[in-house]
């Protein structure tokens, strides 16, 4: 597992209080992680805070799992 | 009871006289304000008056730069924002059939449009600190409507229906965002209305008196305080029994 996901599973786990083995890959984080559409909002705030980027409204948007949100922040930051 | 200790406010339009008192109340309830206007030597005498360090930061909200500068100033002054008090207003009165494009537009640019930036700027702090209180000075003429003030009437108006929009959305984050809607409250204004126009207003008055900067002051006070924390997307109308609701 890269630094990258350890960096995102230990936000998404603080943030939405959920046990860090359901952060899988394909965890939708409103679907399955019990996220409401403010975590999200909060969850990409977090994100950029943490790997220092800028996260565009369109991007956050297709931010939906926890893999899209691995994929984006490794691309962000390579 | 209305502790307002280690918190941090912003407070616009405080060279006028309701934003002044309400700074001055937040200042006195333990807060460090922020004072925000268009008239430094305004805000200078306010800071003086509180005898306390209050960042000074002037700004015209007419002019979205300006606006968009004045919360980032406000969390470099004083390391983030608690407490909003959306208090600057202005006034552009004319009848509806002469009502020009720029006396609806400047209204609406200060006394809404300018809340819904600042109200934006703030909220990604308070969500992180899972704490913030957001307060809209509208006005009963937001709620009754007034002839001659359309403008003014859709900006206070908004502003209640703004907040109230906001309020559902961030509830769960431990932010209140409230509206108080003053009736007529005494000032340089009402100062120099005559004796009849004073009593034609008052007649619509059942406390029989206008209200005080002061007391619109308190009202912010507990709104801002732990214990309204229950209160959210509220309209606090504070005018002397003029309107009932």
């Amino acid at each position: 597992m890269s630094d990258v996901a350890d960096r995102v599973r230990k936000i998404v786990v603080e943030h939405l209080n959920v046990d860090a083995e359901k952060v899988t890959e394909k965890a939708s984080f409103i679907d399955d992680l019990g996220a409401d559409s403010l975590d999200q909002v909060e969850l990409v705030m977090a994100f950029e805070e943490e790997f220092s980027v800028e996260i565009p409204d369109d991007a956050a948007e297709s931010i939906q799992t926890f893999g899209d949100a691995v994929a984006f922040l490794t691309k962000a930051t390579s | 009871m209305f502790d307002l200790s280690g918190k941090r406010a912003l407070v616009t339009g405080a060279s006028g006289g309701i934003g002044r008192e309400i700074a001055k109340a937040l200042a006195a309830a333990g807060a460090t304000v922020a004072l925000s206007g268009t008239r430094v030597g305004a805000l200078e005498d306010t800071a003086k008056e509180i005898g306390k360090d209050c960042p000074i930061l002037p700004a015209n909200l007419s002019k979205l730069d300006e606006v968009d500068k004045l919360v980032p100033a406000a969390e470099a002054a004083m390391g983030g924002v608690d407490i909003l008090v959306n208090n600057a207003g202005m006034t552009r009165d004319n009848l509806f059939m002469r009502m020009k494009d720029e006396e609806w537009d400047d209204v609406i640019a200060v006394n809404l449009t300018a809340a819904f930036h600042l109200n934006r700027a703030v909220l990604r702090g308070m969500m992180k600190a899972r704490w913030g209180r957001i307060i809209g000075i509208s006005s009963v003429v937001g709620v009754m409507g007034n002839p001659g003030q359309g403008n003014y009437a859709a900006s206070k108006a908004g502003l209640i229906g703004m907040n109230k929009a906001l309020a559902y959305e961030v509830a769960s984050r431990n932010i209140t965002v409230n509206s108080i809607a003053p009736g007529f409250i005494a000032s340089a204004m009402t100062d120099e209305l005559n004796d009849k126009q004073r009593d034609a207003i008052l007649s619509t008055v059942p406390a029989g008196r206008l209200g005080t900067a002061q007391e619109i002051a308190g009202c912010t006070v507990f709104l801002a305080s732990d214990s309204a924390a229950y209160i959210t997307g509220h309209t606090l109308n504070v005018n002397g029994g003029m309107a009932m609701l």
